[in-house]
């Protein structure tokens, strides 16, 4: 028996509620982050992810009591992405007990952020990720580029080597998001997936194009992933965490059960 | 009142540890602490870690810790967690060879860039959750079910197979020691605050522990 591949529910968060892809009854209640972390916590989730989407400066004030609010109640791995752009919002993360935060523009823009980062705070807890598209013509070798700006700024950068650069720079893990298969619910890239995870020695996350069971599995099995994090397919209640499990399980993969 | 000391020598988030002992135990008080007769006069002591061995160990010898952590280990129950455990150790390969506290005989050691299990190449870190398996019986273990899935995230580790010192041991290429203990002391490489019902089970024990076997 081995290490679990791990599951990991993403919550995009804006002024302290949940705001993408969330059906509930009773909407009241509904877009509290606290209250869905604990949900998928009870259902076994490995870790969850809190991407912070809020814009302004004032806002974030929220993110910092949500995430306090979040690690009390959840005894799981928390890591926090969205905004983290200096050592400063990554202790202030730390503080109100998130475990990593995910760095992600700040780190295009200035790389040795990362590198800054990892010294002080260890690799253990800082996450990269990585927003890549396809740029190579059809039939051509795979070849992806990081683009930022949600997708529209092109950076030049080729994803296989910036994951390299990463992780020399102290990244602990990648957090690897196809645009291209965004929110398309046809699974993930996974000659991208593929790619990154062979040629870095942390674990990576594969992330973006979930839409049902067998992207999971695949995600692990052909893209080589450590770890397969989805949003709608959970929060639209298509799928429990245990059924995920469940299926990954008979098809051969290592899970945590309760 | 059950008064636990966590100590702050100002690496990582403490706040979940402290947090998950107030879940795990009733009436039990966590107390985030830098003040040595304040870490001496508490019930349990924790040694928590993250981060590099090197800046821990510099500054648990900084704040004066290395003398406060030998001092509990003589008289009450005492936790590491993570690289805490790796503090309590007599020495760690990693940033170079670092002197450690010696609680425990043994070392340190890296995984290695090329870890592999029947082929198949391993990542480093190990990062997620893995199985534990309990060598003998010990109050810490009580009522969590052997082969548990507990959250490990590390590049350094101890030997499985140094000897007596070894509670329970977890594979992941090689044979790692997941939890070391010695009469009143206890350590973890996994993370138990972060290890859902398991570890909180393993928080319930310890502050409930009188540190006897």
């Amino acid at each position: 028996m081995a290490l679990a591949k791990r599951i990991i529910p993403c919550l995009d968060v804006d002024k302290g509620r949940v705001v993408k892809g969330v059906k509930f009854e009773d909407i009241r209640d509904a877009g509290d982050p606290v209250e869905i972390a604990r949900r998928y916590d009870e259902q076994g989730a490995d870790e969850i992810t809190f991407l912070d989407i809020t814009a302004s400066h004032e806002d974030r004030a929220t993110t910092v009591h949500t995430v306090e609010r979040m690690a009390s109640q959840v005894f799981i791995p928390l890591t926090v992405g969205g905004g983290i752009r200096t050592v400063d919002d990554i202790r202030r993360m730390l503080n109100a007990g998130a475990d990593k935060v995910s760095i992600n523009t700040a780190a295009v823009f200035n790389p040795e952020f990362v590198q800054e980062a990892a010294d002080r705070f260890g690799s253990q807890c800082i996450v990269v990720a990585i927003d890549a598209k396809k740029v190579s013509a059809p039939g051509e070798p795979g070849r992806w580029e990081i683009f930022t700006h949600g997708g529209r700024k092109p950076t030049g950068l080729d994803a296989v080597e910036w994951a390299r650069k990463m992780t020399a720079y102290g990244a602990g893990e990648i957090l690897l998001t196809s645009m291209d298969c965004d929110g398309t619910k046809s699974g993930f890239d996974l000659g991208l997936t593929r790619a990154v995870s062979s040629a870095v020695s942390v674990p990576v996350i594969a992330s973006g194009g979930v839409g049902n069971l067998q992207h999971l599995v695949d995600g692990v099995k052909e893209g080589l992933a450590d770890a397969v994090l989805a949003a709608s397919i959970f929060h639209f209640g298509e799928y429990t965490i245990p059924e995920a499990k469940a299926y990954m399980a008979k098809q051969g993969i290592e899970v945590r059960m309760l | 009142m059950n008064t636990i000391a966590v100590i702050d020598y100002g690496m990582g988030n403490l706040h979940s540890v402290a947090k998950a002992l107030e879940k795990a135990g009733d009436g039990v008080k966590a107390i985030i602490s830098s003040k040595p007769e304040e870490i001496l006069a508490a019930d349990r002591v924790i040694l928590p870690g993250v981060g590099a061995i090197r800046d821990c160990m510099r500054e648990i010898r900084r704040l004066g810790f290395d003398q406060v952590v030998l001092e509990a280990v003589k008289s009450k129950p005492v936790l590491g967690i993570c690289v805490g455990m790796q503090a309590m150790m007599e020495y760690s390969e990693e940033n170079g060879g670092v002197e450690c506290l010696g609680v425990f005989p043994g070392k340190v050691r890296f995984f290695g860039n090329e870890l592999t299990e029947n082929g198949e190449r391993l990542k480093v870190p190990h990062m997620g959750w893995n199985e534990v398996y309990q060598q003998g019986s010990h109050p810490l273990w009580k009522d969590i079910p052997d082969g548990s899935r507990f959250y490990f995230v590390h590049s350094y580790y101890v030997d499985g197979t140094a000897g007596d010192i070894v509670a329970g041991v977890c594979r992941y290429g090689v044979s790692l020691a997941a939890a070391v203990q010695k009469d009143n002391v206890f350590a973890t490489q996994f993370h138990p605050e972060k290890s859902q019902h398991a570890g909180l089970a393993l928080l319930k024990n310890f502050v409930s522990w009188d540190g006897t076997r």
